[in-house]
């Protein structure tokens, strides 16, 4: 597995310099634990927010935007959120997209795959619950949307590629993360990022959402070994 | 959890997390393709010392959706019937790599014998043994429970919700059934509350033991105790009539005392449905009215079968094996 940093795309300064430390779990970026988990670890004092509240909006706000424009519009765009917290940012993008563009149906517009039962991890770790997978009517000849929280390996989106084909045959798919934090491992690339993260491996990524957390935030925590143990290698 | 072996080992929370987990599995089964790549390279061996032809179908059907292989064996004509022993049957598995072994047995015990002795590194699933558990078809029974009676009679989602406050009434021959055991110790963690109703000669001793009422007449537990759901017990001729052990006079007195009508099918509730863990007798523990209602579930519960069945599969076999280091001891595993 490579190593190396990605270089920011969008010219974001990093906020932690990004320190390349070899070792480290590879499994351990961000916490989307699925429903019915542990809960996630506390906050460690090393926690720097990188995004608050105004600055996700906003990037939701631009992504909303971009996917009209790519599309040109949102007649046959589909919205499928990742659990557990791509889904709400999938909403919250849909709801975007329904404000601007006259006609839509936030509802009609968003759904939820669960990625799951398609992953090539799952012998690695302990039994994951499986999340909901709601499509809103058919993906045929539609543009389909995934959208996750933090884009890391590229496994979950592979996996979601899967799960999309055994659904239906949409025309496209497209990918929004809110983060990309590098790392891949997977020839996959997002089409919509909130913000490229520099990140060294040791660090971990966390994703805040006010309708599972609380309150809106990422946050990047400092290396492993001055952060309390992670419980849960999450999906990338 | 890493293998089920009685429903009574079940706390409320796994039982829930099956529940829970049949329910997307069910949902993947509503698509045009069904299968998932989840258990692809896993292998489950089918090790069936009795007849089943409907359990063993169901597992097998539950596997392979999931892509994972599948291996019958059946005791009939195997080398079981030349004297092999359950032993030498599971070291020979263990040698072709079964990741799984789901077992039923004529002796109660054989697959808690098979899960403890170290003879198979797999997860062991108990598809019924002897008179003693059938802790999968009791989860499907609560599954299709909670489907149609939790969540606003069914019409909201139940995800996460147990059986609470629910009344079902489990009828028929308690004592030779694994079904009723294991229904009675899984409705009771999931909080519902059960009524054995039976001739007093089917009624197990040692049921005050039990977390369930007994009664041995059937109309006034219905009049009385508005039951939300009435599970059937299937009826053995052979093994009733007064050559066979004489546990009642004769077909047609159990059926006048015990046997599932028309008229009682009135007396139920509006929302009470009707299980059968099937074959049924039709004319005998229940009428064909009552099967073919529109509140008869026993259809459904066979393919709730599948996707709990799945549930249970994916839960044992899907996650990493635990390490004894994460504080899972492994006697089971130490005796190889």
């Amino acid at each position: 597995m490579s190593t190396a940093l990605p270089t920011p795309s969008d010219g974001g300064t990093p906020v932690v310099p990004p320190v390349v430390d070899p070792v480290v779990d590879p499994l351990v970026h961000s916490p989307t634990p699925p429903s019915g988990s542990p809960a996630d670890p506390p906050e460690s004092a090393t926690a720097t927010v990188v995004l608050g509240e105004a600055e996700i909006a906003r990037a939701l706000t631009r992504i909303a935007h971009e996917i009209l424009e790519r599309n040109k519009g949102g007649q046959d765009v589909v919205l499928l959120g990742i659990p557990t917290r791509g889904v709400p940012l999938a909403h919250r993008l849909a709801a975007r997209i329904a404000d601007v563009e006259p006609g839509l149906d936030a509802e009609q517009l968003v759904g939820s795959l669960d990625v799951t039962m398609y992953r090539d991890d799952l012998h690695q770790q302990p039994t994951r619950t499986i999340g909901a997978t709601h499509v809103p009517g058919d993906l045929e000849d539609k543009v389909v949307v995934l959208v996750d929280d933090v884009l890391f390996s590229g496994r979950t989106i592979r996996a979601a590629l899967d799960a999309i084909s055994d659904l239906g045959r949409p025309r496209a798919v497209q990918l929004a993360a809110l983060v990309d934090r590098g790392h891949r491992e997977l020839p996959i690339r997002a089409d919509f990022v909130g913000k490229n993260l520099p990140t060294s491996l040791s660090e971990r990524v966390r994703v805040l959402l006010s309708e599972r957390d609380g309150r809106d935030a990422v946050l990047i925590e400092g290396p492993a070994h001055e952060s309390p143990a992670p419980t849960q290698g999450g999906a990338a | 959890m890493r293998h089920l072996l009685s429903a009574g080992d079940l706390t409320r929370d796994e039982a829930v997390l099956i529940l829970d987990t049949a329910g997307q599995m069910a949902a993947t089964q509503a698509r045009e393709i069904k299968k998932l790549p989840t258990l692809r390279g896993r292998t489950v061996v089918n090790l069936f010392f009795e007849d089943s032809t409907r359990t063993r179908i169901s597992f097998e059907t539950a596997a392979k959706r999931l892509s994972a292989d599948v291996i019958n064996f059946s005791a009939k004509g195997s080398s079981v019937s030349k004297g092999e022993s359950l032993k030498d049957t599971a070291l020979t598995l263990q040698a072709m790599g079964a990741d799984a072994v789901v077992i039923r047995h004529q002796a109660s015990g054989a697959p808690h014998t098979l899960a403890t002795s170290g003879w198979t590194h797999g997860a062991v699933v108990n598809a019924g043994d002897g008179t003693h558990q059938h802790p999968t078809q009791a989860l499907l029974d609560a599954y299709t429970l909670r489907r149609h009676l939790v969540g606003a009679g069914g019409t909201q989602d139940a995800t996460g919700r147990d059986l609470d406050g629910l009344h079902v009434t489990i009828v028929g021959d308690v004592l030779h059934s694994r079904v009723a055991r294991s229904n009675v110790q899984l409705l009771h963690t999931l909080g519902a509350r059960v009524t054995l109703v039976a001739p007093p000669t089917l009624v197990p001793v040692g049921v005050e033991a039990w977390p369930c009422d007994v009664s041995y007449r059937l109309d006034d537990v219905i009049a009385d105790g508005k039951p939300d759901a009435v599970m059937m017990l299937r009826v053995q001729r052979e093994r009733m009539s007064s050559a066979g052990g004489g546990f009642f006079p004769s077909p047609l007195e159990y059926t006048r005392g015990y046997g599932l009508d028309a008229r009682r099918l009135d007396a139920l509730p509006e929302h009470a449905v009707v299980l059968h863990p099937g074959p049924m007798n039709r004319g005998l523990e229940i009428s064909a009215d009552a099967a073919d209602s529109p509140r008869a579930v026993i259809v459904e519960q066979v393919a709730n079968g599948v996707a709990v069945r799945m549930a249970v599969l994916y839960l044992l076999l899907a996650g990493g094996q635990p390490t004894p280091a994460a504080g899972q001891p492994l006697s089971n595993r130490s005796a190889e």
